[in-house]
């Protein structure tokens, strides 16, 4: 058998681990545009930080292609796919046949249209190419303005911290992290980020982008030495879509992670999930997602039937220290706590967990998640408990022992 | 594989696995060195206690390893079944407590990094502490 993956991060070393679990002969081929062995997305800011060696950005140790037999085309991007052929074109021209293929092309970033800014320079912030770049212009007690004060936005303001930068962070929602916070746990954390002396401007967005200034929509003006742009990502879905296979909002595979083109799987950034915590269809651009998706289409590819069943949004993610656990869908019924320092919030619906929101205190949290992949009706476990911390103890005996394999007596 | 294996109806509460888990991972010599520095040492091990029942959870290394699976920096490690942290690689973004159904991956000390049970097999202990110190051998290591 013959196996081509076309990307190099999670979901593609996930594939390469389910096809190994099964073929351990077969013929590996990864290609990517980006020349780096494999590495850790999340890891960029990190490592711009400081806080994460060039060594410790890997992702796999130095010989994992070798012990996975593993060949790569790096630093080569793919043009298109003949699936007449069954084969990849590079943009070289060169071509490579397979019998499966993985398209794991995760996303970009997002750049709306913005007056001027086709004439200043800017930065965005999603590969280890756009952190180096970053990191070699960057001034001690340079003015950073980034625009977007999402999961990336806020992970760059973080980072550059390190320099001493004079940051402020404007975005047009009117909270920090929109995609995983309520607004009163945003509030929390955008005060903690104050605190380390990076400045908001919400509710607004850039008007027009001259030479190191930006002016708003509210009338103020920024000045900046340095300019990031975070205020999304998009699938790279362009591959599939021009062989005319099917997308929407990212690509579409079925639970097998096939997609609708003879022998051609997906996973990652660039497909659409099934949520199972709001039954309905998202692109869930995670991590843990991407590998797992990469996991199961790669057992399909080696012939084992195998299928993706229970993904949910989740994030864990700290900023200056103070750590948030998220996961699910926050509508319906909640329950919150809030001290100083911590906030809770669980979400109940149709007599289930469905979501919840932990900062600041985030032991345990994965006792939750478990509660809302495994869809556990509140009806088996103590709710009370629930309530009070994430806890082995809610759940009645039977359901704990077996979970924890205990001796029944 | 041998795990760690606990009977609820055996333990006594005392918490005496969580101070020789601390211990053992501390990297002291002794349980006195171990706690009598500033930071002290947060055990791998936990144990839930209500008026009805008490036991200890700690990592099952499960075969679904979640935490594996989910890890952003490929920090945790599988070696004959055994699900360990490297730490040098770790950035302790609790990606792994997120997943983890049975709640068994903490944060370390500084916050910075989390920590696991690895069984003892990274410490100079040999075997898992928490079972060679439980008074009413309610911890057992064992094949099932």
């Amino acid at each position: 058998m013959n196996y081509v993956i076309i990307g190099n991060s999670a979901a593609a070393i996930g594939t390469i681990a389910g096809i190994r679990e099964i073929d351990s002969a077969g013929k590996i081929t990864v290609i990517s545009d980006e020349k780096y062995h494999t590495y850790s997305r999340p890891l960029i800011s990190y490592w711009l930080e400081g806080r994460v060696s060039d060594k410790n950005i890997y992702y796999r140790e130095p010989d994992f292609y070798e012990k996975n037999g593993v060949e790569t085309v790096l630093g080569k991007k793919v043009q298109k796919l003949d699936t007449a052929n069954k084969s990849v074109v590079l943009e070289d021209g060169l071509s490579i046949p397979y019998d499966k293929l993985m398209v794991a092309t995760g996303s970009k970033p997002f750049v709306p249209p913005m007056n001027g800014l086709d004439k200043v320079k800017y930065h965005t912030f999603m590969s280890y190419d756009s952190a180096k770049a970053i990191r070699s212009e960057i001034k001690d007690g340079a003015k950073v303005l980034i625009i977007g004060a999402g999961l990336i936005g806020l992970k760059a303001a973080e980072a550059l911290t390190a320099y001493n930068a004079k940051i402020t962070v404007v975005d047009m929602a009117d909270r920090v992290l929109p995609s995983i916070l309520d607004s009163r746990a945003g509030a929390k954390m955008q005060k903690h980020i104050e605190s380390k002396g990076v400045k908001f401007i919400l509710g607004t967005s850039a008007d027009e982008f001259t030479e190191h200034s930006a002016k708003l929509k509210n009338g103020m003006t920024v000045d900046f030495d340095m300019l990031i742009i975070a205020v999304g990502v998009r699938p790279n879905t362009e591959l599939i879509a021009d062989a005319g296979g099917k997308v929407e909002r990212g690509i579409i595979t079925d639970m097998t992670q096939k997609t609708t083109l003879d022998d051609i799987y997906s996973a990652g950034d660039c497909t659409v999930s099934y949520d199972a915590s709001s039954d309905s269809e998202k692109i869930l651009a995670l991590l843990p997602n991407a590998y797992m998706q990469g996991e199961v289409a790669g057992r399909n590819m080696a012939g084992r039937e195998a299928y993706y069943v229970n993904a949910i949004p989740m994030n864990a993610i700290g900023f200056f220290g103070l750590h948030i656990i998220s996961a699910g869908d926050y509508s319906g019924e909640e329950y919150v706590e809030e001290t100083e320092n911590t906030y809770k919030k669980l979400v109940f619906r149709d007599n289930m967990l469905k979501g919840y929101i932990l900062m600041g205190d985030v032991a345990r949290a994965g006792i939750y998640t478990s509660m809302i992949k495994e869809r556990i009706d509140l009806s088996e476990v103590d709710v009370e408990m629930l309530k009070e911390k994430p806890q082995m103890m809610m759940f009645g005996k039977a359901r704990r022992l077996e979970k924890l394999g205990g001796i029944y007596t | 594989m041998k795990k760690v294996y606990v009977n609820e109806d055996w333990c006594l509460a005392c918490h005496l696995c969580e101070y020789y888990c601390a211990a053992a991972n501390s990297g002291a010599v002794n349980m006195v060195k171990a706690f009598s520095g500033e930071k002290k040492p947060i055990p791998r091990i936990r144990v839930e206690e209500s008026d009805k029942v008490n036991f200890a959870v700690q990592c099952r290394h499960c075969d679904a390893k979640p935490c594996v699976r989910g890890c952003i920096a490929g920090a945790l490690e599988i070696r004959d079944g055994v699900v360990s942290c490297n730490e040098e690689k770790c950035v302790g973004c609790g990606t792994c407590i997120l997943s983890c159904p049975y709640g068994c991956v903490v944060m370390d000390e500084d916050n910075h990094r989390i920590q696991k049970c690895d069984l003892c097999v990274k410490n100079h202990n040999g075997e898992p502490a928490c079972v060679a110190g439980c008074p009413n051998r309610a911890i057992v290591f064992e094949e099932r």
